[in-house]
C-alpha cells in the first residue's frame, strides 16, 4: 500500500461487512422465520433482502429475523418498522417482489399497499 | 450474502473455558445446516464479561448469549440462526433468579451501559486477526493523517493537549515524555511498548493486546515519528501466549501491506516494530529493568536520571508507553484532543481501563470516564457484592497500591485523589475485598509478592521488604505487639525514600495504607490475639457448642486429624493442641453446633 486512497479503499469494501455489528439501524426489516415461513419460502426472501440492502448501501436498514406471529397461512411474512410511523405487514412474499418494497416503501417513503395484510387480506 | 455475525469472544478468559471448541462446531453446525453463505463466525478479543464466559453476540440483533457449551451449539443454530427464535435460556440475565428482567442487547446492561469505550473499542468486536476489519473500523487512518498532514512538533502539540497521561502506573503525561525524546537530536531513537501487566489481577493490557492488537502497532509509529525513531520494540510476556501470537500476525499483516517498513505510505518514513517475550519477571514492568532485558541482560534497574527519553535502549533516547495509553492514541489523533479532554477530570482526562476482580458478582474489565466513583463502579457496573456481603475495602494498583475503605467510596477516581487516600492509579486492577477478607493478611499477602520478586539489586528494597513480610507473619500468627507497628511504619517510609526504583518505592503501600485505614484490625491481631474477619488460621478456634450438639459423631469422623473425641448423642470436644484449623468439622455439621472464633 502507497496512498491514502488504497486504504480509503480497504475501509470502504470493508467497512459494508462489518456495519452489521453496529446495531444503527432506524428501519428494522424483520422477517418471520419460524417453520411455517421457512416452509412457505421464507429464506430466499430473507436473502433477497439482505442482498438489496448491501448492494444499495442503504446503512440504516437492519433485517432480521423473528419467530411464528400467528398467520402461518400468510407466509413468508415481512414486517418493516420505520420511526414514528405504523409497522407495515407485507404478507405472501417473494424474492421478486423485494425490490418494490426496497425501492417504493424502505427509499420512498411509500408501503408497497397491494402486498400488505390489509390488500390481500380482503 | 451474510446476514448474521456471530461474534465469539477469544480472549484469555473465554478460551480457557473453551471458546474455541465453541467457533470450531459451530463453524462446522453452520455449514452441516446450510448456513454456510448466510452465518459468519467471528473470533473476536475480550468482551469484558469474563465471568459469565464463554460469551458470544449475535448481529444484528445484538443478542448477548453467556455461559455457552459445545452442547448449545445445535440449538443456537437452528432456532437462532435459521428459525430467528433467540435461545431464551441463554440470554445474559442481569439479576439471575429474580424476576425475569430480560436483557437480550448487550449495550442494554448495566454492566456496559455507563461504560465508554475508547480503548477498548475494538474489543470485541472485530476480528484482530484481520487487518481489514481495523481499517474498516478507521484503522491505521490516523498513521495516514499524521504522516501526511502533521509535522512531529504538531503531533506531539496534539498529544499534550489531549491530557493522556501514562495507563501503566506512575500516571506521566505522554505527550511531554515524547517532547523530551524529541527534543535529544541523534540519528538512532526507539519507541518500545511496556506490555509486561504484572499487577496480580490485572489484564486490561493482555485484552488490548488480544483484542486490536493494530491499535498497538498504530499509535507506536506515529510515536515513532513524531520522536524521529525508526524502530519500536514490544515487550510482552511469555505468559499471553494469544497476545503473542496476535501481535506477530498483526505484524505480519501490517508488514504486508505497506503500513510497517519502508517509505509508508509514500511519505519517506521508516517504521518497523519486533516483539521480545519477557519471562515473568515482576520488575521487568519497570522502565529501566524493561530496557535492560530487551538488551539481553539480567532484567535489573538502573537509577534514574538518566531518563530513557535521554539515554534508554542501546544508550539512545527510548520512549516507553504501556499498552492502554498507545490504544488511545490513533482515537486521539482522529477525532482531536478536544475531544479526549473533554472526558475525565481536571487532572485526569480521558477513560482508565479496570480489570475488577475479587469478590464482585461481574469480574471482568470495564472502561469508565475518569472521575468515575467507586460506588458507580462496584455497584452500577460490577453488580455489587455477591452473597448480600458488606462492602469492606478496593485495592487499586497491584502491589504498589494501597486500600481503600468504604469512606471513600463517593470520591470520584483520578490519579491525584488515588495518591492523596494512599493508593495510586497503578495499571488498573481493582480487587473488592468484603467482610470475610482480613486486611493485614491482604497486606501480607502483597508483601509476600514483592518479597519474591524484588530482584535483589538494592538493599531496601531486598531485605527491608523480607523483614517487613517478617513483621507481618509474625502479627498473623498472634506473636505481635504494640511497638511492631510502629517499627513497621518507620521501615515502611525508610523503604520508599530508600529503594532504587518503583518496585521498592512502592512496595511498602500495600502496608501503609491498611495500617492508615484499618489499625484497629492490626491492633486486633495484637492486642486481642484475634483476626476479626477469621482468616488468619493461627488466631482461629473451632469450638463446638454443648447445648446445640446431638453427638451424631460426624464431626469426628471428618476431620483429619483426629482432634475431636465424644460419646455418641453426647456432645464432642475439640482438642485444640491437635486442631490443624482445617474447618471440616464446621462444613458438616447439620446443626450449627460448631463455630468459628
Amino acid at each position: 500500500m502507497k496512498s491514502l486512497e488504497e486504504l480509503a479503499q480497504i475501509r470502504e469494501r470493508m467497512k459494508n461487512k462489518v456495519a452489521l455489528r453496529e446495531a444503527n439501524g432506524e428501519i428494522r426489516i424483520v422477517v418471520g422465520m419460524a417453520t411455517c415461513g421457512i416452509a412457505a419460502g421464507a429464506r430466499p426472501v430473507l436473502n433477497a433482502l439482505v442482498e438489496q440492502v448491501a448492494k444499495q448501501h442503504l446503512d440504516n436498514v437492519t433485517v432480521t429475523q423473528t419467530g411464528c406471529i400467528g398467520m402461518c397461512r400468510l407466509e413468508p411474512i415481512v414486517e418493516v418498522f420505520m420511526p414514528n410511523e405504523e409497522r407495515v405487514t407485507y404478507v405472501k412474499m417473494t424474492p421478486d417482489k423485494v425490490p418494490e418494497v426496497i425501492e417504493q416503501h424502505i427509499k420512498g417513503g411509500k408501503p408497497v399497499v397491494k402486498y400488505t395484510i390489509g390488500a390481500v387480506e380482503n | 450474502m451474510i446476514r448474521t455475525h456471530v461474534l465469539i469472544c477469544g480472549g484469555t478468559g473465554c478460551s480457557s473455558s473453551n471458546s474455541m471448541l465453541l467457533v470450531d462446531r459451530m463453524e462446522a453446525e453452520i455449514v452441516k445446516q446450510g448456513l454456510g453463505d448466510e452465518v459468519k463466525v467471528v473470533r473476536t478479543g475480550c468482551f469484558g464479561l469474563c465471568a459469565l464466559g464463554p460469551v458470544m453476540i449475535v448481529y444484528p440483533e445484538g443478542t448477548f448469549y453467556s455461559r455457552v457449551t459445545p452442547d448449545d451449539v445445535e440449538e443456537i443454530v437452528s432456532e437462532h440462526f435459521l428459525k430467528g427464535r433467540v435461545v431464551d435460556r441463554l440470554v445474559y440475565r442481569e439479576t439471575e433468579g429474580e424476576e425475569k428482567v430480560e436483557v437480550p442487547s448487550l449495550q442494554e446492561t448495566g454492566f456496559y451501559k455507563t461504560q465508554l469505550r475508547v480503548a477498548l473499542h475494538n474489543c470485541g468486536l472485530i476480528d484482530p486477526e484481520q487487518i481489514d476489519e481495523y481499517i474498516a473500523m478507521d484503522g491505521y487512518a490516523a498513521l495516514g493523517k499524521v504522516l501526511t498532514t502533521m509535522t512531529p512538533e504538531e503531533v506531539i502539540q496534539l498529544m499534550k493537549d489531549s491530557g493522556l497521561r501514562g495507563r501503566g502506573g506512575a500516571g506521566f503525561p505522554t505527550g511531554l515524555k515524547w517532547e523530551f525524546a524529541a527534543k535529544n537530536k541523534v540519528p538512532q531513537k526507539y519507541v518500545v511498548c511496556n506490555a509486561d501487566e504484572g499487577d496480580p489481577g490485572a489484564f486490561m493490557d493482555r485484552s488490548v493486546l488480544e483484542g486490536d492488537p493494530h491499535a498497538v502497532l498504530e499509535a507506536m509509529a506515529i510515536a515513532g515519528y513524531a520522536i524521529g525513531a525508526n524502530k519500536g520494540y514490544i515487550y510482552v510476556r511469555a505468559e499471553y501466549p494469544i497476545a503473542v501470537k496476535r501481535l506477530n500476525i498483526a505484524i505480519g499483516q501490517a508488514r504486508e501491506y505497506g503500513l510497517l517498513g519502508k517509505n509508508i505510505f509514500d511519505t519517506g518514513f521508516d517504521f518497523d516494530i519486533e516483539t521480545r517475550l519477557g519471562a515473568g519477571a515482576f520488575v521487568c514492568g519497570e522502565e529501566t529493568a524493561l530496557i535492560t532485558s530487551i538488551e539481553g541482560n539480567r532484567g535489573e534497574p538502573k537509577a534514574k536520571p538518566p531518563f530513557p527519553a535521554n539515554k534508554g535502549l542501546f544508550g539512545q533516547p527510548t520512549i516507553i508507553n504501556n499498552v492502554e495509553t498507545l490504544a488511545n492514541i490513533p482515537q486521539i489523533i482522529l477525532k482531536g484532543p478536544e475531544w479526549f479532554a473533554s472526558m475525565g477530570t481536571e487532572d485526569s482526562k480521558g477513560t482508565k481501563v479496570f480489570a475488577l476482580g475479587g469478590k464482585i458478582v461481574n469480574t471482568g474489565l470495564v472502561e469508565i470516564p475518569l472521575g468515575t466513583t467507586l460506588r458507580e463502579i462496584i455497584y452500577d457496573i460490577g453488580g455489587g457484592i455477591p452473597n448480600g456481603r458488606k462492602f469492606k475495602a478496593a485495592q487499586t494498583g497491584g502491589p504498589s497500591g494501597g486500600c481503600i475503605p468504604a469512606k471513600f467510596l463517593d470520591t470520584p477516581i483520578d490519579y491525584g485523589n488515588l495518591t492523596r487516600i494512599g493508593s495510586m492509579m497503578g495499571s488498573g486492577g481493582l480487587i473488592v475485598m468484603d467482610d470475610t477478607t482480613c486486611m493485614v493478611d491482604v497486606a501480607r499477602f502483597f508483601l509476600d509478592f514483592t518479597v519474591d520478586e524484588s530482584c535483589g539489586k538494592c538493599t531496601p528494597c531486598r531485605i527491608g521488604t523480607r523483614r517487613l513480610l517478617e513483621m507481618l507473619d509474625k502479627i498473623t500468627s498472634g506473636n505481635g505487639t504494640l511497638e511492631d507497628l510502629d517499627k513497621m511504619e518507620e521501615l515502611c517510609n525508610y523503604i520508599k525514600a530508600n529503594a532504587m526504583c518503583a518496585l521498592g518505592q512502592t512496595a511498602p503501600n500495600p502496608v501503609l495504607s491498611t495500617l492508615k485505614h484499618f489499625r484497629e484490625e492490626y491492633e486486633a491481631h495484637v492486642v486481642e490475639k484475634r483476626c476479626p474477619a477469621g482468616v488468619c488460621k493461627k488466631l482461629l478456634r473451632y469450638e463446638i457448642l454443648p447445648d446445640k450438639c446431638k453427638g451424631c459423631t460426624k464431626c469426628a469422623r471428618n476431620c483429619p486429624v483426629g482432634a475431636i473425641s465424644g460419646k455418641v448423642k453426647e456432645p464432642h470436644v475439640i482438642d485444640q493442641s491437635k486442631c490443624i484449623k482445617c474447618g471440616a468439622c464446621m462444613e458438616g455439621c447439620k446443626f450449627s453446633a460448631i463455630i468459628k472464633k
